[in-house]
């Protein structure tokens, strides 16, 4: 066990808390910035992949994990991500300005949103979002003329700083543009952490009545968090679409939303990680059903496999493992560190209260 | 002028009043204890302050500012904390970070600065952390410092939500049953800091508290209330003499007989 003595304030406010975790996330960036050498072209784009789902999870994660709101909702702030950026891109904005300012105006509408959903909480807060998702695809049906309606959109290519990005012909690029994305919204999440909004979330979640006391407006804060968190999911949808190389109203179906919660609760709800592993889980659960149903059941394919496995999958994580997978990783971490002086009842989970009748 | 003025405040729900006109008066840099049998109001007086709750009728006042007028999270950054009887402390988060919520209306930076960590905010950290710290000190919590909450024993989350209170240097603190649920060492330890708190800090005490022997100890003056009524008010002594508490609380039950032979609770 590594032992943490504190000399300086900024010893608990700097990103990494020693060398040695600095050094294990350089050696991380390292690797991801080797990896167009050391894979081939089909696993960068799956790798890819799951970056822009580490967005969109990010994005979420900071509403769900940091702040304790749940949204089935997000698929539609990736719609609209998504669509903005390429209507932007379509009438001549440049790439590198359409794509912050579709995080900016997913942002702003997502704090629109947030004002009649402050009054909702938990399961109420889920169905009202899920509404919203249900209708985004109906509102692209409608707005045709921007939409391009069923039929869908074909996004130009990117274009950043005379450097065209094409998915088939420069995929190198796309996963470093990618890489780029994940790693400044990443630093601001971080940052966020170690300020005083990132406490003031954290405050909402735990115990909302304690927040107020200590002088955190409720209503102001969950407004920023869905702000913010629905400006990553945008730019995780705007990317998302822009790799798919066509996308309409159906692309961004609110089954997306559900996948998404699915996917920070496996990885490990309110941990930066967590989002990042479950994208893994998710981007690579397709293809290692259909490994497995090619060597079992002969290649047929099972309609919704796919879902009910990861239906099982959460419900496994939610009855055995609530903080998903980082939360286990922590365990068995911290298990190796202590050996042999681990005890057994350490990580028991505390009995919660109801958080009714608490103020007496 | 006192620092609090409440004034003929009623509150009910339904049909329990659980305030019945009270008027009372805290003063700067003393320390008030509130008493009374269970279900007596004494936290409901708390909510009030606290702008939980709204009352019927009556003002409340701090510092000439009518609280009435003000919504729960504009009470804090006047200089007025609290804690609760049933701790309400922020669980998945650690001692030091809980402490820093404290913090909150000292906070100066807008959301792209502390997005960006910007130096203005790396420097405000500083301010916040330096101002944690010295709580953590007086508090002896250097051991829990960075753990989680979620995992601390009950005394030591007394502490910490005394701490996270204190670290908002607070002009008037609000303790709902400081002591309840501790042991004789860690009442004792409580008895020194309510008094290191009013006596270097100048901060203003305002408790609810049963165990009478530590509210003999740390206060300046006593309010006993029972069904949201004022029943007497006064120094320690007088009150715990007075007919009408000890009428109270022998009508109450048979836990009050047992614990004035004790002579140690009413
Ligand atoms: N939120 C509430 N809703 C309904 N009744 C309440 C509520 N809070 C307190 N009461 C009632 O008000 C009375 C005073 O309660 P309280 O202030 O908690 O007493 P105590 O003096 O023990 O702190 C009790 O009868 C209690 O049942
Ligand atoms: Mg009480």
């Amino acid at each position: 066990m590594r032992f943490h003595f504190k000399t300086s304030y900024d010893d608990d406010i700097r990103l990494f808390i020693d060398g040695w975790k600095f050094s294990l996330y350089a050696a991380l960036l390292v690797f991801m910035l080797a990896l167009p050498w050391l894979i081939d072209d089909f696993y960068l784009g799956e790798a890819n992949n799951v970056l822009i789902w580490s967005v969109c999870g990010l994005g979420l994660m900071l509403l769900t994990g940091q702040t304790g709101q749940a949204s089935l909702g997000h698929s539609a702030f990736m719609a609209l991500g998504c669509y903005s950026c390429v209507i932007m891109m379509e009438s001549g904005v440049p790439f590198i300005i359409a794509l912050p300012m579709a995080g900016v105006i997913t942002g702003c509408f997502g704090a629109l949103i947030a004002i009649p959903a402050l009054k909702l909480h938990g399961v109420y807060l889920a169905i009202a979002t899920l509404a919203l998702a249900i209708l985004a695809d109906d509102i692209i049906v409608l707005l045709e003329p921007w939409t391009g309606g069923v039929a869908g959109k074909v996004p130009p290519d990117i274009e950043v700083f005379g450097l065209t990005i094409n998915r088939w012909g420069n995929p190198t690029e796309w996963y470093y543009m990618t890489l780029i994305v994940v790693l400044v919204c990443t630093l601001f999440y971080r940052n966020l952490l170690r300020a005083p909004l990132g406490r003031s979330f954290a405050a909402v979640r735990d115990s909302e009545i304690s927040a107020q006391a200590m002088g955190v407006n409720i209503a102001r804060t969950k407004t920023i968090a869905f702000g913010l968190s629905c400006a990553i999911t945008g730019l995780g949808g705007a990317l998302m679409g822009l790799f798919a190389g066509a996308f309409n109203n159906e692309t961004f179906n609110f089954l997306l939303s559900i996948q998404l919660l699915m996917m920070i609760v496996v990885g490990g709800l309110g941990f930066i990680h967590g989002a990042f592993l479950g994208a893994i889980v998710i981007a690579f659960l397709p293809q290692f059903l259909s490994i497995v149903s090619d060597t079992m059941g002969h290649g047929v394919a099972i309609p919704g496999l796919e879902s009910a496995v990861f239906g099982v999958i959460l419900i496994v994580f939610i009855l055995f493992e609530p903080m998903g997978l980082y939360g286990r990783w922590l365990k068995i971490r911290t298990f190796l560190e202590l050996f042999p002086f681990a005890r057994k009842d350490m990580f028991k989970r505390q009995k919660s209260y109801l958080k009714t009748e608490r103020l007496r | 002028m006192s620092l609090l003025e409440i004034e003929g405040v009623t509150l009910k729900f339904g049909g329990v009043t659980a305030v019945n006109n009270l008027t009372m008066n805290v003063n700067e840099a003393e320390v008030f204890a509130l008493v009374g049998p269970n279900g007596a109001g004494k936290s409901t007086v708390f909510n009030l302050i606290s702008r939980f709750y709204t009352p019927v009728s009556g003002s409340i006042k701090f510092d000439g500012v009518d609280l009435l007028k003000l919504a729960p999270h504009e009470v804090p950054s006047l200089g007025i904390a609290r804690t609760f009887q049933n701790i309400e402390l922020f669980h998945q988060a650690t001692v030091l970070q809980n402490l820093l919520v404290g913090r909150h209306r000292h906070r100066q930076s807008s959301l792209l600065p502390q997005l960006l960590h910007l130096p203005s905010v790396r420097a405000e950290e500083r301010a916040h952390r330096e101002a944690v710290e010295q709580v953590i000190d007086f508090l002896d919590l250097q051991p829990y410092r960075d753990k989680m909450i979620a995992g601390l024993p009950y005394g030591v989350r007394k502490v910490v939500e005394l701490g996270r209170a204190l670290a908002s240097k607070p002009r008037l603190l609000l303790l709902d049953e400081p002591a309840s649920g501790l042991s004789v060492e860690e009442t004792q330890n409580m008895r020194w800091w309510i008094d290191d708190i009013r006596r270097q800090m100048g901060i203003t005490v305002l408790m609810v508290e049963h165990d009478m022997g530590l509210v003999g100890k740390v206060s300046d003056r006593v309010l006993a209330l029972a069904d949201g009524a004022k029943l007497a008010e006064g120094t320690p002594p007088e009150v715990q003499s007075h007919p009408a508490v000890i009428e109270a609380y022998l009508g109450t039950s048979a836990i009050s007989k047992t614990a004035d032979a004790k002579g140690a609770r009413v």
